[in-house]
């Protein structure tokens, strides 16, 4: 099991999220440099967080242009496992790959915190790990623009699909996200964006390791196959 | 040729931008004044005008949470 950890001009969460794959079992872990046509035959592919190219124009609307992502694109439309994590959801998001559109936050400011983040959906390929019984996450957000927002038909479809696998804890809605969603898939439910930081809630050091279960998720997804 | 295309948050999505420039103004003697939404323009020279819609829909604005506009084309002001 290979993860692929997409590096931007301007990603800061690229080691982090390399790590945090690194502690599930048997799994290795390289860096897919942006300007390479190269995905170096990974099994799942992480759009990490922090910025890109400046974040210009809009968040993410210049990355999803990247080298790469032509490759990252490919990927997903043949059902590759594919996640985005804050910049990496929003790229995402711009690329077409995941429905909807991440707004500045409501409040106006930079927010970081931990937060708990309910599970709708523990039988993804993302969230299958998550013990039976536990029906929330303690996962840190830090982020400027993470208001989710999709028109409301399509949000009615996206709940109707079972595309949304986390939402903000009732009250904990730190950004304004219509219908407190936190993070959705596309429609065939193999790519995955949200905006709260799995990658920086894995040692007990830091007091969650509850975004393990994302990574080692994706791990028995790609080995089951 | 030169065009300016004008973008702006779509009506109906809030504009926390827009919300933060109206809250500044009663402070500065500016009273009266509401409904405040912050849009970019955007300049840009372009050889074959025709491209100008495409590029907009692509690049510039992402439609579903921002309206687009080409404002002027050459100076004139488009129809």
């Amino acid at each position: 099991m290979k993860f692929g950890v997409v590096r931007f001009p301007g990603t800061c969460d690229d080691f982090d999220a390399r790590d945090a794959a690194l502690r599930v079992d048997g799994a290795e872990a390289v860096l897919l440099w942006h300007g390479d046509h190269d995905l170096q035959g990974v099994d799942a592919v992480i759009v990490p967080g922090g910025f890109s190219y400046g974040d210009y124009l809009r968040v993410g609307a210049i990355a999803r242009f990247a080298p790469v992502m032509t490759e990252v694109m490919e990927f997903a439309r043949e059902g590759g496992t594919v996640l985005g994590i804050c910049n990496g959801f929003q790229i995402l998001c711009e690329a077409g790959l995941l429905p909807g559109a991440l707004l500045p936050n409501t409040g106006r400011r930079f927010i970081f915190r931990q937060v708990d983040l309910d599970v709708d959906r523990a039988d993804t390929r993302f969230t299958s790990a998550v013990p039976a019984g536990q029906t929330s996450l303690s996962i840190p957000i830090k982020h400027t623009t993470g208001r989710y927002y999709a028109p409301e038909d399509q949000l009615d479809a996206l709940e109707a699909n079972g595309q949304v696998l986390l939402r903000y804890a009732p009250g904990q809605n730190p950004n304004g996200s219509l219908r407190d969603i936190a993070g959705v898939t596309n429609e065939a439910g193999n790519v995955f964006g949200l905006m709260p930081h799995p990658e920086h809630a894995v040692d007990p050091l830091t007091g969650s390791v509850d975004g393990l279960t994302l990574f080692t998720s994706m791990a028995q997804a790609v080995s089951r196959v | 040729m030169k065009a300016r295309v004008l973008i702006r948050p779509k009506a109906g999505i809030l504009d926390p931008q827009g919300v933060a420039v109206e809250q500044a103004l009663p402070a500065l003697g500016f009273t009266g004044v509401s409904e405040v939404r912050v849009g970019r323009m955007v300049e840009l020279e372009i050889a074959d005008e025709s491209q100008l819609d495409q590029l907009c829909q692509k690049l510039l604005a992402n439609t579903l949470i921002e309206d687009y506009e080409i404002v002027s084309v050459e100076g004139a002001v488009a129809p």
